[in-house]
């Protein structure tokens, strides 16, 4: 792209204050005509609140944002959208019960009409925008069925739909907020593909993401934000993950988990001819084997909805079992409750961690302890014992390195990643002899997962087993000493990590069999 | 609304008119006993169908209602004293202080559901608790005022109950004329002209009875084919959304709570309006809360909640009709005579339309939740 391109959006000197954080500290962003500008940055470093900014929905401190040369003034999200700014948030803006239609015409109800109005009683043309809706959707090769409910869609779709949405008011600018967070990868590249084709017919695109290949594979220019500054910028053309990665955390970033080749020993847990079922009764596991050792992490890869979240909860006892067996440690638990299996000694990593793995509304110090109240030194003659819940929370903040201004706020003011931190922090720091972790780090920064991988790393090499179960086929590969594959609630291959191809487990979770 | 509610619906409105027809039928025409059932049924259902309206404006603009029971409460009284205070203080005829009375209740109830609406979207109280507030402090007010004004000696009224200037008249639709017309030249049987009567009955309603019905069907296009009522919904389903397509969320909110509050209000001046001319304390005697009941089970949807509010109106028409009939019913059945076992009808039907065994419904997404950005 060259430079002499025409600057459509330029924010000059953008300040936000929240209580108690600076989350923009004088940022200064352009955008040319035509062109990707990826927006990079962890978790928390202030690109979301840029956008909002940019956006309408939060109104800076300091600052001025300039549209095709003219300086504007943004009060709510309608002077961005007049001015040709449109935005896909991460979480969808969609109504769920409305039709598509229903949901891109909210707000814009009579823009289509020759003369608009503003009359309240004014009654919706839904053949109309219906028809104006599958125009643009074709136009792009969209494939959006104007008429069906935003629920029932796809995720992958339902983004398309904030697309037209955005489209449909003329938006010549487009922000993305983490538009690769909910996807899958094959939704993923339908995402680049739409990109590029947004990008020929003239529209400028904002892409926000910590994710530093999709970078390097969509962007035109980069700009990397830290602790709400700028921090740099780049061409992918000159620069590399690691490169992006050391600037995005501010310091030195080691991508590949390093780690010694494992001791396995001793059998911890051993599950026999599991059979599980869902929510709705169907089998989700049907006669599943296997072992995990002492000192080594199994990995369970397989695309998502395998039975993998089945199996987690089985084993943590969260689920019914119908048959089989699973041994912890020598004992039985196929039936025992989830307090009798914790105690037993396994940590549980949820997969969900704001629904099951803390308790939001709790604070800090009181989530730390959530295995353990009941005991000494947390609870004496039952009676919680504040002072040695203030110690532990303390303990675990500092050696978890959790970012919380203090171990008395609730969870729920925490980012992420500091969410999943203090989980981690009360499951590891137990004594136990199995560790099970769900998707522990998804939609977590470059940061946080580095800790994170680190932290299972060093159970592992204290001699705990660890099941890690995960839908990134990167993490179980870093990872893991050996890999189990499921597909469709059997385990159909047990490999060595060091001896498989991401091809070839790639093949077997799409239903492949080994030989 | 599905095709199982409305059946049950239609279920229970035949259980209901059927023993009145069975108790009945040897001492009138059947088609009369039907008739005069769904003439009492429209005309009882009045002040459940406007509350259930004005439950749906609060909630499916995100504001949980419990106070529509106060708001009525409220509303009837005030409209009640405003029409007495033309009559007799300002002199005005019986017509203008009845008008000005309904215009006064509707007013109160909006005040109310203004109050309700400060309380649950700018102070972001508790939208049950600001419910109960609305609901405590009506009753609290209506009681005072009516034992200051009419019992104590030093008031306006020398502590006499006011002759009040009566009731709404009937208006009549005449559908009756239009049968006995089409009787007339079709040669013109007895049967002819006593489905004449039949229907002409239901048709005789009282002008807030009708309004109420014309609301109804108002209020469901409003709802689904309007600027007005897309926003509404997408307001009470997803505020952040409609947030950033340039809706103001708050303002939204307050206007369907005060039209709600409208509603509630027209709903008062039902009882002391238009079905009796007087007063007395917690007269709405839980209207408000059935009204939310059949909001609910005609899953938030105008015509819904109305076909629900009729199946209550046919419990209370059936206990009025059986008044006719006392002398048909066996002795050994006469419990069923006594207004307080026929009297609970509508509340057992609540709850088992409650417990979700005729199908779920399904509230707007971000009912009760006060929005933050």
């Amino acid at each position: 792209m060259a430079d002499n391109t025409k600057i459509v959006l330029e924010a000059k000197g953008i300040t936000k204050q929240f209580p108690g954080v600076l989350a923009n500290d004088n940022v200064n962003f352009n955008l040319r005509e035509g062109e990707v500008h990826a927006l990079l940055g962890e978790n928390g470093a202030g690109k979301s609140t840029l956008m909002n900014i940019l956006y309408g929905l939060y109104k800076a401190d300091g600052g001025e944002v300039i549209v095709n040369g003219q300086p504007i003034s943004l009060h709510s999200p309608k002077d961005a959208i007049v001015h040709g700014i449109g935005m896909v948030h991460q979480h969808f803006m969609l109504i769920p019960v409305f039709s598509v239609t229903e949901n891109i015409m909210l707000g814009s109800e009579t823009d289509h009409r020759k003369n608009p109005t503003e009359a309240p009683l004014a009654k919706l043309d839904r053949e109309e925008v219906s028809r104006l809706v599958q125009a643009l959707s074709d136009k792009y090769g969209f494939n959006i069925d104007p008429s069906s409910l935003v629920g029932d869609l796809p995720v992958g779709v339902q983004q398309r739909v904030e697309i037209v949405k955005a489209l449909y008011r003329h938006a010549s600018i487009l922000i993305l907020d983490e538009p690769t967070a909910v996807l899958t990868p094959q939704e993923a590249d339908d995402l680049f593909n739409i990109i590029r084709e947004l990008k020929k017919q003239g529209v400028s695109i904002i892409f926000i993401t910590h994710k530093l290949r999709e970078v390097l594979a969509i962007a035109d220019r980069i700009t990397v934000m830290r602790g709400g500054k700028v921090v740099g910028s780049a061409i992918p053309s000159e620069s590399d993950e690691h490169q992006l990665a050391t600037m995005m955390v501010g310091r030195e970033v080691i991508l590949k988990v390093d780690k010694e080749p494992a001791k396995p020993t001793d059998v911890v847990l051993s599950v026999k001819n599991l059979r599980v079922l869902d929510q709705r009764d169907l089998v989700a596991i049907k006669d599943l084997s296997l072992e995990v050792k002492a000192g080594e992490i199994l990995g369970v890869a397989g695309v998502q909805g395998n039975g993998q979240t089945e199996l987690a909860e089985a084993l943590t006892g969260l689920r019914k079992i119908e048959s089989g067996t699973v041994t912890l440690s020598g004992e039985d638990v196929t039936h025992s409750t989830p307090r009798h299996i914790t105690n037993t000694g396994l940590a549980h990593i949820p997969e969900d961690r704001q629904k099951h793995g803390l308790v939001l509304g709790y604070t800090v110090a009181d989530n730390m302890i959530l295995c353990d109240y009941f005991k000494f030194p947390f609870s004496q003659n039952a009676m919680l014992q504040q002072k040695a819940i203030d110690v532990n929370a303390r303990k675990l903040i500092e050696d978890f390195d959790v970012r919380t201004p203090s171990p008395y706020v609730s969870a729920s003011k925490l980012s992420g990643g500091n969410q999943q931190k203090v989980i981690v922090a009360r499951e590891l720091s137990r004594q136990v002899d199995l560790v099970i972790a769900s998707q522990p780090t998804r939609g977590l920064d470059v940061g946080s997962i580095e800790y994170i991988h680190n932290q299972i790393v060093k159970m592992r090499d204290r001699g705990v087993a660890v099941l890690v179960i995960s839908a990134e086929l990167d993490e179980i590969l870093a990872l893991s000493d050996r890999i189990a594959v499921m597909y469709r609630g059997e385990v159909v291959a047990v490999v060595e990590s060091k001896t498989v191809s991401k091809e070839q487990l790639g093949l077997w979770m799409a239903g492949g069999k080994p030989d | 609304m599905d095709w199982k509610r409305f059946s049950f619906i239609a279920f229970i409105i035949a259980i209901l008119f059927g023993t009145v027809v069975l108790v009945g039928y040897t001492s009138e025409p059947w088609i009369l006993i039907v008739g005069s059932m769904m003439a009492t049924t429209i005309a009882v259902a009045t002040p459940l169908t406007l509350g259930a309206l004005s439950g749906v404006f609060c909630e499916r603009s995100g504001v949980v209602n419990i106070g529509i029971e106060g708001m009525m409460l409220a509303s009837a009284f005030f409209g009640w004293l405003g029409s007495i205070y033309m009559n007799t203080i300002f002199g005005f005829g019986a017509m203008p202080s009845l008008l000005v009375g309904v215009l006064i209740a509707i007013l109160t109830g909006g005040l109310f559901a203004l109050l309700h609406a400060a309380l649950s979207i700018t102070y972001k109280v508790d939208q049950i608790i600001g419910g109960t507030v609305i609901n405590i402090l009506a009753v609290g007010i209506t009681g005072f005022l009516n034992r200051q004004l009419f019992f104590d000696k030093n008031s306006i009224f020398q502590g006499n109950v006011p002759h009040a200037p009566g009731v709404l008249p009937v208006i009549v639709i005449p559908v009756k004329q239009g049968i006995e017309w089409i009787c007339s030249l079709t040669g013109g049987t007895e049967g002819c002209y006593v489905t004449a009567n039949a229907f002409g009955k239901v048709f005789e309603q009282k002008p807030i009875a009708i309004f109420a019905v014309i609301f109804v069907f108002v209020a469901n296009y409003v709802i689904f084919n309007t600027r007005w009522g897309l926003r509404m919904r997408a307001v009470g389903e997803h505020p952040k959304a409609a947030d950033t397509v340039g809706i103001n969320v708050i303002r939204t909110r307050y206007l369907n709570v005060v039209i709600g509050g409208f509603f509630a209000g027209l709903a008062g001046a039902y009882f002391t309006l238009e079905s009796v001319p007087s007063f007395e304390p917690l007269m709405t005697n839980g209207r408000g809360f059935i009204s939310l009941a059949a909001m609910i089970f005609g899953n938030w949807t105008p015509i819904g909640a109305w076909a629900a509010s009729l199946v209550f109106g046919a419990s209370q028409a059936l206990q009025i009709n059986l008044q006719f009939f006392r002398t048909s019913i066996p002795p050994e059945w006469s419990f069923f005579q006594n207004s307080y076992a026929v009297g609970q009808i509508p509340y057992i039907l609540t709850m088992i339309i409650l417990t979700g065994i005729i199908g779920k419904t399904s509230a707007p997404a971000a009912d009760g939740q006060p929005y933050e950005k």
